[in-house]
């Protein structure tokens, strides 16, 4: 097996930015569900609930549209920083997560219950979500799937 | 005394949530370590292909976003537990 070539590692990525595009396929389908997250954490946790729901999945979204903006970023440089940009782009990310919370953790209107369901919720939910249109795409590459 | 006493509570008190949010703190760390290491695997791994075989880029990048953001749903856990239990 033989060493990848210096001159493709220090190039731009080839291709169109699919990070981006999955990105914001995950945002479109949070916007959808967003509405009933917040409506079931109303009805479990009172108003604060709803609040902090809110509050969560616009952190997951945040958090989804950055980490693709950072690697499609990254890309469009060269192969090899898109290691070190994922790489940052996590602490970086995690950092801002907590930075957040820290910043909302004693308002009156925040249930932590509610905030740490919605994020865990919310996070793998528009994973699978989105991972049943890519498995799809990438076994059937002509076929197109209907966007919700 | 009497006002000793309470001192004392309230920095026994005091010592045991500052002991709980260190914990958490810790467990926090901990948990962020292992998909630390899984992303960086994924993705030395994703470059590796993708300096290999440039033509497969878009379905590598496809596949190892997914992946980064499966194995940071590990981490986020981490973080869960840590604000319900330290903050």
């Amino acid at each position: 097996m033989s060493a990848p070539d210096a001159t493709v590692m220090s190039g731009p990525v080839a291709g169109e930015a699919v990070e981006v595009r999955i990105s914001v396929d995950m945002v479109k389908r949070g916007l959808w569900v967003a509405p009933v997250l917040v409506i079931l954490a109303g009805m479990i946790w009172d108003i604060e609930g709803s609040l902090s729901a809110a509050f969560a999945t616009g952190l997951v979204l945040v958090n989804f549209l950055l980490a693709a903006g950072l690697i499609a970023g990254a890309s469009r440089i060269s192969l090899g920083l898109v290691m070190a940009a994922t790489l940052f782009g996590y602490l970086i990310r995690l950092g801002l997560i907590m930075l957040a919370v820290l910043l909302v953790r004693d308002a009156s209107w925040i249930s932590l219950p509610a905030l740490g369901a919605t994020i865990i919720v919310t996070h793998l939910g528009l994973l699978v979500w989105e991972l049943k249109y890519v498995a799809i795409s990438l076994a059937h590459a002509g076929v197109r799937p209907a966007r919700p | 005394m009497e006002a000793f006493s309470i001192l004392a509570q309230l920095t026994d008190e005091g010592a045991k949530a500052a002991e709980a949010a260190g914990s958490a703190g810790f467990a926090y760390g901990l948990a962020a370590i292992g998909p630390g290491i899984g992303i960086g695997y994924l993705v030395g791994k994703s470059v590796e292909a993708m300096a290999r075989q440039p033509e497969a880029a878009g379905m590598v990048r496809t596949t190892m976003f997914l992946g980064i953001a499966f194995t940071e749903a590990l981490a986020l856990i981490g973080f869960v537990v840590f604000i319900l239990i330290g903050l």
